[in-house]
């Protein structure tokens, strides 16, 4: 293999990890919270490109304005359309055993993907709001594409970085995701903060939608599951539950797989290579790299 | 007549019932119904083996379809080398129960939620290789019985069975002595076991219920049903493909079980003939009005619907076991 090539594929990994690291954000974020896998957080991703696609059709505009336009409309879409989903699915089994808010999950993932399949059973196109250049930094080229997506998702999670660190409400929800009981005790409202927590997850989720969808340029109903469990794998890796580590675990699994794609002898073992090593990291170290070992509370 | 010997004579005239039925139908325009049946019976032998690891011990499985594949593929590849039918069942329970023992061996240990993701993980890895081991599998375009010359007929004492009426009397003598299995287990010690580690897995354990060696039994044993399931399906379609075992088709298993009952039999049976009937009915003329998107796709959306309200709703399924009957103080 060439320099070229790896480098190349250095870029196409971590375009790949920072859409892995939105979606990884989310299903951390609820988990840290709830410690609950939000099954169908890979529908909230579909959704936001959906709803990309439909704003970039209905309103057929270009330039940065549009690309903003979308992104504002399907983050805050999505965001309230998970704080729905938490208070219709998952609020009523707070109490029950821990797989029935998974079923429910379950359940409304299929809810979700086949509400979309029977209104658009196709693969959409996904318009371009801005005319693509391709950049050539020596030997390797660049799409403006890959540079958004990257900068893009670099700055959501340095702004949620800021959030959960620095403000009053980030405090508070790091209160809750240690202890929420606790937390609640001390005043904190913890049902405020679920729905805060679900809002920002399906934002980002809903972001690295739009941003798949620029990336391939089309949307379809199923597209959240493989990226749903690559992300959740993801979140695993870095530890689930651990904020910097779903950042991490996101472009580290980026990174591995377009590394895979090069040495790999037919792209769809890729996949096979992802799950693999989910189950791998699960026997290995279910904490992932950056958890902590917290023993099952009785 | 006493209650339980009208409940005993009611039971044998609906059996007797049921098994003449294909009979009855077979040549009229009804016949479909006996494949339905027979798709029934293919799922319920499934649903068993998904109720052993979710109904007994309480573990969820979302890749459980993984080993109906693993055992549909080792029949056909079997038969294609002019294996019997009847070597070819017991080699795919072996083999499907190896593999998933191999895997139960180290995920078993894992939380509850966790070994969910793992089963789906592996349930694709699965899929992802039968679509791409093109020497062994033919890959996406599956393998196909009927191109070979070499597959023996499937004999039973002299007659030879390639019916939907066989294979509906075929898949109904395994189902009886799968629901005969798990029925026997749920009364053994290792049942009573399962169900205190799904109680409560602190408690058991302090009670000298050897966790890990329990879960694991009920989780390899579980695909023996797959293993069984897999081998009629094959030499029933003469035909498998990587599509028939997808994500999905796992997640309908757990809402089988689920919207039956966890852990009753007759529960699971009820959630089978209720999920598997549903699209014939969404089908049929008393759907005609929804005829503008055909009502038939929107299926999964109605199971989706279906596992949310009973996880919500109605936790123990519409037949519950009669243990959790009782309303429980939690």
């Amino acid at each position: 293999m060439t320099a070229a090539l790896l480098l190349e594929q250095l870029i196409n990994g971590l375009t790949l990890g920072g859409i892995y690291a939105l979606v990884a954000l989310g299903y951390t974020l609820v988990y840290g919270v709830l410690r609950m896998i939000n099954f169908a957080h890979s529908e909230l991703f579909m959704g936001g490109a959906v709803v990309g696609w439909a704003v970039l059709t209905v309103f057929p505009v270009h330039g940065v304005g549009a690309v903003a336009l979308t992104f504002v409309t399907a983050m805050a879409v999505v965001g309230g359309f998970a704080v729905l989903l938490d208070r219709v699915a998952y609020a009523p089994l707070r109490r029950a055993p821990r797989l029935m808010p998974l079923i429910s999950a379950i359940g409304a993932s299929l809810v979700l993907q086949n509400a979309v399949f029977l209104w658009r059973d196709n693969q959409l196109p996904f318009p371009s709001p801005v005319s693509v250049r391709t950049h050539a930094l020596g030997p390797v080229t660049v799409t403006d594409i890959q540079i958004f997506i990257i900068a893009t998702s670099v700055a959501l999670m340095a702004l949620l970085t800021v959030f959960i660190q620095k403000t009053r409400m980030g405090k508070a929800l790091r209160a809750v995701s240690q202890d929420a009981a606790t937390a609640e005790l001390m005043g904190i409202p913890v049902s405020r903060l679920i729905a805060l927590t679900f809002f920002i997850g399906g934002a980002l989720g809903a972001a690295a939608g739009v941003l798949n969808g620029l990336y391939y340029g089309s949307v379809k109903y199923n597209m959240g599951f493989v990226p749903g469990v690559k992300a959740f794998t993801a979140a695993v890796l870095g530890g689930i539950g651990n904020v910097p580590g779903a950042m991490l675990g996101g472009f580290l699994l980026g990174l591995v797989e377009a590394l895979g794609v090069a040495f790999l002898p037919e792209p769809a073992w890729k996949d096979v290579f992802a799950f693999g090593l989910l189950i791998l990291v699960l026997v290995v170290r279910p904490a992932g790299l950056l958890g902590e070992n917290v023993a099952e509370k009785v | 007549m006493s209650p339980r010997k009208s409940k005993i004579l009611a039971g044998v005239v609906s059996t007797a019932a049921f098994l003449a039925l294909p009979l009855v139908i077979q040549d009229t325009s009804w016949g479909f119904v006996i494949r339905l049946l027979g798709v029934m019976g293919l799922y319920g032998l499934l649903a068993l083996g998904v109720n052993m690891v979710l109904g007994y011990v309480g573990l969820l499985d979302l890749g459980f379809m993984a080993f109906y594949a693993i055992g549909a593929y080792t029949t056909a590849l079997l038969s294609i080398h002019g294996w019997s039918f009847w070597l070819c069942v017991p080699v795919s329970v072996v083999v499907a129960m190896g593999l998933r023992a191999l895997l139960g061996w180290p995920v078993l240990r894992l939380r509850d939620d966790y070994l969910a993701i793992v089963t789906l993980g592996f349930g694709e890895i699965a899929r992802i290789t039968l679509n791409n081991w093109d020497g062994l599998t033919n890959g996406p375009k599956g393998l196909s019985l009927l191109s070979s010359t070499r597959v023996p007929p499937l004999g039973f004492f002299g007659a030879d069975l390639h019916t939907n009426t066989h294979f509906f009397y075929l898949i109904f003598a395994f189902f009886a002595l799968g629901v005969l299995v798990s029925w026997r287990l749920d009364r053994s010690r290792i049942g009573r076991a399962w169900i205190a580690l799904r109680e409560d897995e602190l408690a058991a354990q302090a009670m000298g219920i050897n966790g890990p060696k329990l879960k694991n039994l009920a989780f390899a044993l579980s695909a023996a049903y797959a293993g069984v399931a897999g081998a009629i399906f094959a030499r029933w379609e003469n035909f498998v493909t990587p599509e028939s075992f997808t994500f999905w088709e796992s997640a309908l298993l757990v809402a089988m079980v689920v919207l039956g009952g966890r852990g009753s039999l007759v529960g699971v049976s009820l959630g089978v003939a209720l999920i598997v009937g549903l699209p014939e009915v969404l089908r049929s003329d008393l759907f005609r009005w929804a005829g503008g998107i055909q009502a038939v796709n929107a299926r999964y959306l109605i199971f989706g619907a279906i596992l949310m309200v009973a996880a919500i709703f109605r936790p123990q399924g519409l037949w519950p076991r009669a243990a959790d009957r009782a309303p429980r103080k939690d």
